[in-house]
C-alpha cells in the first residue's frame, strides 16, 4: 500500500479525495461506519451474553453430569424464594446496602455543604480532587487497608488502648462490612450531593434568612430539599455497588456475612450451576430496577 | 449567613472526613515499609526489604506483566470503540441514539458479578478457553464508557463548524481529522485512556470470571489475602497499585475538568 502511494502519488491522492468526499456527502455512511464497531461489540458480546444469562435462569443443571439442560422451568426461582437461607442472605445484602447508603448520606451532606458554600474556589477545587482520588485508588487496596486497621492487633484497637478505652472485636463481622462499604463508596455520594448544593442560588438562602428563618430552619426547608436529588443520585451508586459486591464480604466479613454476590460466585465457580446463579442474580437486578424507577421520579438523573 | 460555630463545625467535619478518606491509604503505605512480617500496629520498624523480595517474586512479576498487557490492550480497544461511538452520537441523529449511552454504561452500572457471570457463560457457550484475551474483552467492555464520556463531553463543547471550515478551505477528510478534530479531542482521549487504564488495572470482580489459570495483579492480591499468605509482599504490591491507580487519575483530572465518573453527561 505504502509503496503504491509513493510511486503513483497523484492517483492515490485523488482516490483518497474521492473517498473522503463520498463520506462527507453521505452523512449516514459516516455515521454507520463510526457506529458499527462499538455497536457490534456490545450487541454481539455483551448484550447477547446478558440475554443468554437471563434465559439460562430458566434452565437447569443435570446433577449427575453437571451439563446444562435446556428445559424450561421455574425451579431456580422457587429455590431462591422459598429456601430461608437465600432469603436471609438477600435481606442481609439489601439491609447493609441501605445502612451504607444512609451512613454515606449523613457523612456527605455537611462535607458537600462546606465544599459548595463555604470553601474558597481554590479550596473547592482541591477538595474535589481529594475526593476523586480515593474513588479511583485501587478498591482492593482500600478494603485490605481496613482489614489491617480492624484486626485484633490493628490500628483501631491500638488507638483505643492509647486512649484508655476498651478494645473492640469487630474484625470479620457485619460491622466491619458496614464500615468498609461506607468508606469505599463515600466519594460516590459526596460528588453528586456537592453538585446539587452548588446549584442552589445564594439568593434562596438570603431570602430565607430575610424572612426570619434561623440556620436550622433554612437547612431543613431550603438546603436539604434542594440537595435531595443529589443524595438520591449518590445513593444509586452506594446502593447498587454494595448490592453486587462479593469482595468486601469475603475479605472483611465473618462466617455469617455472606452476600448475594458470594452465593452467585460460588454457584458459578465451585458448583458450576450457572442457572441457579443467574436466577439469584435477578434479585439485585430487580431491586435495582425498582430503585432506579423511584430515583428517576425523585429527579436523581438530572442531579448527576 | 452561617454562624461562627456552624462554620467551625462544618470545617471540622470536612477535615475529619478527609482524614477518614486518607488514613487507610496512608496506613497501607506504612505497612509496605514494615520491617517485620507480623501484621500488627505499630509496625516494628522501617525497611525496604519487602520491596526487593517482592520485585524478585516471579508470580508477582508475571501478574504485573499480565495486568499491564491486559490494561494496555483493553484501553486501546476502548479508545477506538468509545471515540467512534462518541462521534456517531454527537454528530448524527439516528433511531435509538439516546439508548447508546445507556447501553455503554451498563457494564459499569450493573453489578460486576452479573457482567462477569454473563461473559463467563458466554465464553463457555462458544467453547472459548479463558485466557488473556477473555480478560481483555471484559475490561474493554466496561472501559468503553469512560472514553466515550470524555470524548462526547469534549465534542459537545466544540462546534461542528470547525470541521466545515476546514473542508471549505480544501482539506480532505483525513487532513481535517489530523489537523482539526484530533487536536481538539486529544486531551480528552488521553484523560479517557488514563482513567480506563486505572479502571482496568484495578478490576477484580469481572476478572475473576474471565481469567483462566493466570492471575492479574489484583487477582494475585485477592488470592493471597484470602489464604493469608505472603502478606508482607501483598502490602508492597497494594501500595504500588494505589500509586499506579492514583497517578493516572490525577493527571487525567488535570487534563480535563470534566473527567470524573459522575460528570458523565
Amino acid at each position: 500500500m505504502a509503496a503504491g502511494a509513493d510511486t503513483a502519488g497523484r492517483p492515490s491522492w485523488a482516490a483518497r479525495r474521492r473517498l473522503s468526499a463520498v463520506f462527507w456527502r453521505r452523512g449516514w455512511l459516516r455515521g454507520t461506519f463510526l457506529l458499527l464497531p462499538p455497536l457490534a461489540w456490545f450487541a454481539l458480546l455483551y448484550l447477547t451474553a446478558l440475554v443468554v444469562l437471563l434465559v439460562s435462569a430458566f434452565w437447569r443443571v443435570d446433577p449427575f453430569t453437571t451439563e446444562l439442560v435446556r428445559d424450561w422451568n421455574l425451579d431456580n426461582f422457587k429455590t431462591v424464594f422459598t429456601e430461608p437461607v437465600y432469603r436471609t442472605i438477600a435481606f442481609r445484602t439489601i439491609g447493609i446496602a441501605a445502612a451504607v447508603t444512609i451512613t454515606d448520606a449523613i457523612i456527605a451532606v455537611p462535607f458537600a455543604y462546606f465544599m459548595a458554600r463555604l470553601a474558597s474556589p481554590r479550596t473547592r477545587a482541591a477538595l474535589f480532587v481529594l475526593v476523586l482520588l480515593p474513588l479511583w485508588a485501587s478498591y482492593l487496596a482500600r478494603v485490605y487497608a481496613w482489614r489491617l486497621i480492624l484486626a485484633k492487633e490493628g490500628v483501631l484497637n491500638w488507638t483505643l488502648e492509647q486512649l484508655g478505652l476498651p478494645t473492640v472485636g469487630i474484625a470479620y463481622s457485619n460491622w466491619a462490612m458496614w464500615i468498609v462499604f461506607s468508606y469505599v463508596w463515600l466519594p460516590f455520594m459526596i460528588l453528586p450531593v456537592y453538585a446539587a448544593m452548588e446549584r442552589i442560588p445564594d439568593s434562596y438562602l438570603e431570602a430565607s434568612t430575610d424572612l426570619g428563618a434561623k440556620g436550622w430552619r433554612t437547612t431543613r426547608s431550603i438546603v436539604l430539599p434542594l440537595a435531595f436529588p443529589g443524595i438520591v443520585a449518590g445513593s444509586i451508586f452506594t446502593f447498587a455497588l454494595t448490592l453486587g459486591d462479593y469482595i468486601t464480604p469475603t475479605l472483611v466479613g465473618g462466617a455469617s456475612s455472606q452476600f448475594i454476590g458470594n452465593v452467585v460466585y460460588s454457584s458459578v465457580g465451585i458448583a458450576n450451576n450457572v442457572p441457579f446463579a443467574a436466577a439469584y442474580a435477578v434479585v439485585p437486578l430487580a431491586v435495582m430496577g425498582v430503585y432506579l424507577l423511584i430515583a428517576r421520579r425523585l429527579g436523581a438523573f438530572e442531579a448527576m | 449567613m452561617e454562624t461562627r460555630a456552624t462554620r467551625f463545625g462544618l470545617w471540622t467535619w470536612t477535615v475529619l472526613v478527609l482524614l477518614f478518606l486518607y488514613a487507610p491509604i496512608g496506613i497501607i503505605v506504612l505497612y509496605a515499609f514494615n520491617s517485620s512480617n507480623i501484621q500488627s500496629w505499630p509496625i516494628a520498624g522501617f525497611s525496604t526489604t519487602w520491596f526487593s523480595s517482592t520485585w524478585h517474586n516471579e508470580e508477582v512479576r508475571e501478574a504485573l506483566v499480565l495486568s499491564l498487557k491486559a490494561a494496555l490492550v483493553a484501553t486501546s480497544i476502548a479508545l477506538v470503540l468509545g471515540s467512534a461511538g462518541a462521534f456517531a452520537v454527537s454528530r448524527f441523529r439516528f433511531f435509538g441514539r439516546e439508548t447508546i449511552s445507556f447501553v455503554f454504561v451498563l457494564p459499569l452500572a450493573l453489578p460486576g458479578i452479573i457482567t462477569g457471570m454473563a461473559l463467563n457463560s458466554y465464553f463457555g457457550f462458544w467453547g472459548w478457553q479463558l485466557s488473556i484475551w477473555t480478560i481483555i474483552v471484559g475490561h474493554a467492555t466496561f472501559c468503553v464508557v469512560i472514553v466515550y464520556n470524555n470524548v462526547i463531553a469534549r465534542l459537545r463543547r466544540t462546534s461542528p463548524s470547525l470541521v466545515e471550515a476546514s473542508m471549505d478551505l480544501g482539506a480532505d477528510g483525513w487532513q481535517t481529522f489530523r489537523f482539526v478534530t484530533f487536536p481538539v479531542i486529544s486531551t480528552a482521549l488521553v484523560s479517557g485512556a488514563l482513567l480506563a487504564f486505572a479502571l482496568s488495572f484495578d478490576e477484580v470482580i469481572v476478572t475473576t470470571f474471565t481469567a483462566g489459570a493466570q492471575n492479574t495483579l489484583p487477582l494475585w492480591i485477592f488470592g493471597k489475602i484470602r489464604l493469608g499468605q505472603q502478606l508482607p509482599q501483598v502490602n508492597v504490591v497494594v501500595a504500588v497499585i494505589i500509586a499506579l491507580t492514583i497517578i493516572p487519575v490525577y493527571f487525567a483530572q488535570r487534563l480535563s475538568r470534566e473527567s470524573g465518573i459522575l460528570r458523565r453527561r
